[in-house]
């Protein structure tokens, strides 16, 4: 008789090149992909996608945790899921006051935007806008 | 016979070179320390990378990315890693005498060979024996940056989608502790089996957003651009292990020679003291 196994759990893996963020079973993820948020449950077909700058949601028996990631690539597969960011941080490591000032820069640079790359300062601005808000989701107890 | 005087001044000179030496293994240990931590930063999310990389190019077709594509091999780009600075003991020449090996080996193959070298030590041996360098870096090594690897990146890319090359193959220094490095030899490009060459999987077909291309044209190179950093990082923590160690082994030799010098001088001092006592003596038998 064959067993049909279902996958109950998901390894979650978040690497960025400045060290590993998150290593862990959970439950439950949700991120921001490039064509918009998708969610992760055990079971899912393999799938290939890039990351926007954005929130990063996973559950563990209830707990939810938050992550900040400055873009990137998911993979995922029915039991595992990696992360390739090129930023990431957990939301209670997020400086606030420094993302806080980021923002405060990028939009002084968005008012004169002659001088500088428009680009950029967008960039920047909506790193330090999901960077704020990410820090705000921290576990509040 | 030397006299005292003379070894003194040795015993001097070599405290002098003593002291040189286990300031730089210091010197060497602390910034050891330093670029360990960024490699050992790095090493999860390379690997990482190169999971996803083969799990992805198992179902891969070539034809979709210009850096997955084998062409007849005609010409092949070797990439040299060394330092810039020497008294790091045998590294540099462990791996210079590799990639002469290597380059020679292909040669004789009747393939083309592109060189591109970085480091100093690296460019001066290639420019002794007047072997034509295609690229060079030097001052990279101590400061290694994403930026500058994504310099050497962009160049190699360029390259082999302009066929200047077929193949490139990377010679460097792996750290494997704090004593010990390894000369690694890996095929840059193309990226094609990845990983071990086992029988190609039942191909996994991946669902990609936005679509297949996409993600390659930015992944790609991107691995190319991490797999180049981090051999990079790797040479420079073990420039720097190397370096501790030769410096550690200087530092003991100079020691034994201080021994061994004030024996020495020891031994010539009292060899006077007892002549002088001789003289006296015999000065005193003679008033007698």
């Amino acid at each position: 008789m064959t067993v049909i196994v279902v996958e109950s759990k998901l390894r979650l893996d978040i690497v960025t090149p400045h060290g590993r963020i998150f290593s862990g079973d959970v439950d439950e993820i949700t991120a921001t992909g490039s064509e918009g948020e998708f969610g992760i449950l055990p079971g899912h077909a393999p799938f290939m996608t890039m990351l926007k700058t954005g929130m990063l949601t996973c559950k563990k028996s209830g707990d939810m945790t938050y992550f900040f990631v400055g873009g990137g690539y998911a993979e995922a597969g029915p039991d595992k899921v990696t992360i390739l960011a090129d930023s990431a941080e957990k939301a209670e490591d997020i400086d606030v006051e420094r993302a806080c000032a980021a923002m405060k820069r990028a939009e002084e640079r968005l008012e004169q935007a002659e001088d500088y790359d428009f680009g950029r300062a967008t960039a920047s601005l909506a790193r330090a806008a999901i960077r704020v808000q990410v820090a705000e989701k921290r576990t509040v107890k | 016979m030397p006299t005292l005087r003379d070894i003194k001044r040795r015993i001097k000179a070599v405290s002098n070179t003593r002291q040189i030496t286990k300031a730089m293994k210091m010197v060497a240990a602390a910034k050891l320390r330093k670029s360990q931590s960024r490699m050992f930063e790095l090493r999860p999310y390379a690997e990482k990378m190169e999971d996803v990389l083969s799990s992805l190019a198992s179902g891969a077709d070539s034809t979709l990315h210009p850096l997955l594509t084998a062409r007849p091999r005609k010409t092949v780009e070797v990439l040299v890693i060394t330092s810039d600075r020497g008294l790091c003991g045998a590294f540099n020449n462990n791996i210079l005498k590799t990639a002469a090996g290597v380059i020679s080996g292909l040669k004789k193959d009747w393939f083309d060979v592109t060189i591109t070298a970085i480091g100093k030590k690296a460019i001066d041996y290639f420019k002794r024996r007047n072997v034509p360098l295609r690229r060079t870096w030097a001052g990279l090594s101590g400061r290694v940056t994403y930026a500058s690897a994504q310099e050497v990146t962009n160049d190699i890319i360029e390259n082999y989608i302009g066929e200047t090359f077929d193949e490139v193959l990377l010679i460097h220094n792996e750290f494997l502790s704090v004593m010990a490095q390894k000369v690694t030899k890996v095929k840059l490009l193309p990226l094609v089996g990845t990983g071990d060459d086992s029988a190609p999987q039942a191909s996994v077909d991946f669902l990609y957003e936005p679509s297949q291309e996409d993600i390659y044209q930015v992944l790609l190179p991107k691995k190319v651009g991490i797999q180049i950093y981090r051999a990079l990082l790797e040479s420079q923590a073990s420039e720097e292990g190397a370096r501790m160690t030769a410096m550690g082994n200087a530092t003991k030799n100079a020691d034994e020679m201080i021994d061994r010098l004030t024996l020495q001088y020891n031994k010539a001092r009292q060899a006077t003291i007892t002549r002088e006592l001789m003289d006296i003596v015999g000065g005193v038998e003679a008033l007698k």
